[in-house]
């Protein structure tokens, strides 16, 4: 399996790296927290950490961490709007219960 | 399901605890806000996708406030409820405002509101301040801002004119805190747009930010050091914009008009302000287009079809472009720069879209001014860089920018003195504090008078706030340790305290400054502590004399009454003799004399202090064992 990113998300991300300046890609992590268990986590990256894992996706480095691909193996990232929101969309299908905002989840 | 955006490495935040903060450009003809979303800054639109809102504010009939776009297309036919270019208000008291003949606001006048000092606008919503029609105009964008964010707010951060003084600063700050805004800091503009540059990220440099915005003109000079910026002059024209150039458009349309057509008559109000559209697209149009036409029909029938060409843009608006540049050169006078000492020209305002005006800075600072982010949206860029830092969503904390205060914060000394505490450009935060003492035997009370200004004298600075100190001690002049302490936080607003050292007694103030200090007044106040330093000193020296002459008067006559049987009755009039003559010369204008004659009394007196300090340390000793002194 692999992590990947939609077309409109991996030009949003290439334009935000590019506009920091700086940074070799996309991190997406699970932390162990949050109303309903686990938490998303999206940072771009500077340095990777030697167990890390990458996945190239539409020209963009995708980064994550073993521990956290346990959980998010499989994810689409999509970036959509929602009215005047806009944002990025984890798909992921590993997911069996949200929390009603859908920061947080369990599997 | 939530939608997230890229955090800095590292810096994620737990689920619903977003650190969401957003940049407020609060202009005086629109209003935009900005944020941070995955590292880059951005521009807020609302529904209809715009990203400017209209700063003005109608107060309608069925008691609903509206703002925007839509309060700006009533505002002909409902004038005095609905209020455009508040911020000209802002802090201001009626007197103030000169024109107000020429406003269509129904302004109090009463004896109530001005002693309150706050101007008031009488709408059908009842009695309104400029702080309360701003507070709707931040209301609308924290709207915008918590729609598109998806969450609450945490803080803010506003931008303000770099000339802003204190009471239009401490009134922003209020509007933001009626429309529920948590205020980071007040950034003022021109830092704001240097920073949506990035140029904080150099080292050091000196930057002009020549903004021209719908209608009114400021350049402002800044330089970087050390990550701070310091505002080293403004100038600008507060009755000059982008406005005037479709004034200018309008009356060279009707010009062409009336030329063609023999039995022209005056247009009404809604043809005027339909030609005044068109002549504002032909001047957009103009910047990108060699020709525009004017095409449209009149109520009367007339109809307009006239074709406006750049080079006759250019002509016919030339005078005012040369009259941005007056402001600008008296700017780097002020700030005694020369051309080759900027290393960078940032446009800001809608009207800097002009080719010509462009090419006007270009030529006068020799170098291309930065133009690539949109000029109407480059302070509000800025503002949202700075917020996002301030709430904590960077890493490289270093970032902080800082401002500067603007004039020297002192307080009033014995002789009408001022003892500055804060020197002018200070960064702030800050916070210093400094031992007074009392001037008499047994002062229990101590006044403390608060100014701000660059002079020596207190009459020649602005005075800002008095509080009393209460229940000091009996001691002797001099005794009393009093520390005042003067705290300035990072929006530029003062408080000051004063303790008593040994009893802890406290007083403190809120300097909430008198309402009403303009732009004029600061720049005047400043130019005139230049021109006058050497005046000042001197002056500054003969009231410094005429204290301590005071002082040491007080204290012979003083010790003469108490313990003149010490010395014979003609050493006691040698002395008197001395007094009389330090009384004469403290009168007249001259502070080597008085020191003089204050050093003659001192030696006059040598012997007398000398038996007096035998006769107190004898009273100490008499009657007492040597073992129960401690020594």
């Amino acid at each position: 399996m692999a992590i990947t990113l939609t077309q409109t998300a991996a030009t949003r991300v290439e334009k935000f790296l590019a506009n920091r300046g700086k940074g070799i890609g996309l991190r997406l992590g699970v932390k162990t927290t949050g109303c309903s268990g686990m938490a998303y986590t999206l940072e771009f990256v500077d340095e990777m950490q030697p167990e890390d894992l990458s996945f190239e996706s539409h020209g963009v480095k995708v980064i994550v961490d073993p521990k956290s691909l346990v959980y998010i193996d499989g994810t689409e990232l999509d970036f959509t709007k929602e009215g005047l929101n806009e944002g990025f969309k984890f798909n992921n299908p590993n997911v069996k219960d949200e929390c009603g905002c859908g920061e947080s989840f369990t599997v | 399901m939530a939608l997230l955006q890229i955090s800095e490495p590292g810096m994620s935040a737990a689920p619903h605890q977003h650190r969401l903060a957003v940049g407020i450009d609060l202009g005086t003809t629109n209003s935009l806000v900005a944020t941070v979303r995955s590292g880059m800054s951005t521009v807020l639109q609302d529904d209809h996708g715009h990203a400017l809102l209209p700063s003005v504010v109608r107060y309608a009939i069925n008691g609903e406030v509206i703002v925007g776009h839509e309060a700006q297309a009533q505002q002909s036919a409902d004038p005095a409820n609905t209020i455009s270019s508040v911020k000209r208000f802002m802090g201001r008291g009626i007197h103030d405002i000169v024109d107000r003949a020429h406003i269509p606001y129904r302004f109090v006048t009463s004896q109530q509101a001005q002693s309150s000092k706050m101007l008031q606008i009488d709408t059908r919503a009842g009695l309104k301040t400029p702080v309360e029609i701003s507070a709707e105009i931040l209301k609308t964008l924290k709207a915008r801002a918590e729609k598109s964010l998806g969450g609450e707010l945490v803080g803010v951060v506003i931008t303000v004119p770099a000339y802003f003084d204190d009471a239009q600063r401490q009134a922003t700050k209020d509007a933001a805190r009626l429309a529920g805004l948590n205020v980071l800091r007040l950034l003022n503009e021109p830092t704001a747009a240097a920073v949506a540059y990035g140029l904080d990220n150099a080292s050091e440099g000196t930057y002009v930010i020549y903004d021209l915005g719908g209608g009114t003109f400021d350049v402002s000079i800044l330089r970087l050091a050390k990550g701070v910026f310091e505002v080293l002059a403004t100038n600008g024209d507060s009755a000059l914009g982008g406005d005037d150039f479709d004034h200018r458009i309008y009356c060279w349309v009707l010009d062409k008009v009336r030329e063609a057509s023999k039995n022209f008559v005056p247009l009404n109000e809604e043809d005027t302000r339909l030609l005044l559209n068109k002549a504002r697209q032909a001047k957009e149009w103009l910047t990108d287009n060699f020709e525009a036409q004017i095409l449209c029909k009149l109520s009367t029938g007339t109809l307009v079809d006239v074709t406006l060409t750049a080079p006759q843009l250019v002509e016919i608006t030339e005078h005012l472009v040369t009259k941005t540049l007056s402001p600008t050169r008296k700017a780097m006078r002020d700030a005694n720069l020369s051309i080759e000492d900027i290393h960078g020209v940032v446009l800001v305002g809608g009207a800097t879209r002009m080719p010509h005006i462009r090419q006007a800075v270009e030529d006068f600072f020799k170098q291309e001014p930065l133009t690539n982010l949109d000029p109407d949206k480059v302070v509000a860029l800025g503002a949202a860089i700075q917020a996002n830092a301030l709430v904590g969503n960077r890493s490289d904390n270093d970032l902080l920018l800082l401002d500067v205060t603007p004039l020297s914060l002192g307080l009033e000394t014995m002789g009408g003195l001022v003892e500055k505490i804060i020197p002018r450009n200070s960064t702030l935060p800050i916070a210093r504090a400094q031992d007074f003492t009392t001037y008499k035997d047994g002062q229990t009370a101590m006044s403390i008078h608060i100014v701000q200004g660059e002079r020596e004298l207190v009459s020649d600075c602005r005075s800002l706030a008095r509080f009393d100190l209460r229940g000091i001690p009996p001691m002797a002049a001099g005794a009393a340790r009093i520390r005042v302490t003067f705290t300035v936080d990072a929006d530029g607003l003062l408080s000051v305290s004063a303790r008593e050292q040994s009893t802890g007694v406290e007083a403190h103030i809120e300097v909430k400054p008198s309402y009403g200090l303009t732009e004029e007044e600061i720049t005047n106040m400043l130019k005139a502590s230049f021109a006058s330093a050497a005046t000042d000193k001197k002056a500054r020296m003969l009231h410094e004399a005429r204290v301590s002459a005071g002082a040491i008067i007080q204290s012979v006559n003083l010790a003469l009454k108490n313990d003149g049987h010490l010395i014979n009755n003609a050493e006691q009039q040698a002395i008197r003799d001395e007094v009389a003559r330090l009384e004469a010369v403290a009168q007249a204008d001259d502070a080597h004399a008085i020191n003089q004659a204050v050093e003659k009394l001192n030696q006059a007196t040598e012997a007398f202090a000398a038996a007096r300090m035998n006769a107190s340390v004898s009273l100490a000793l008499s009657g007492k064992a040597i073992n129960s002194l401690e020594m």
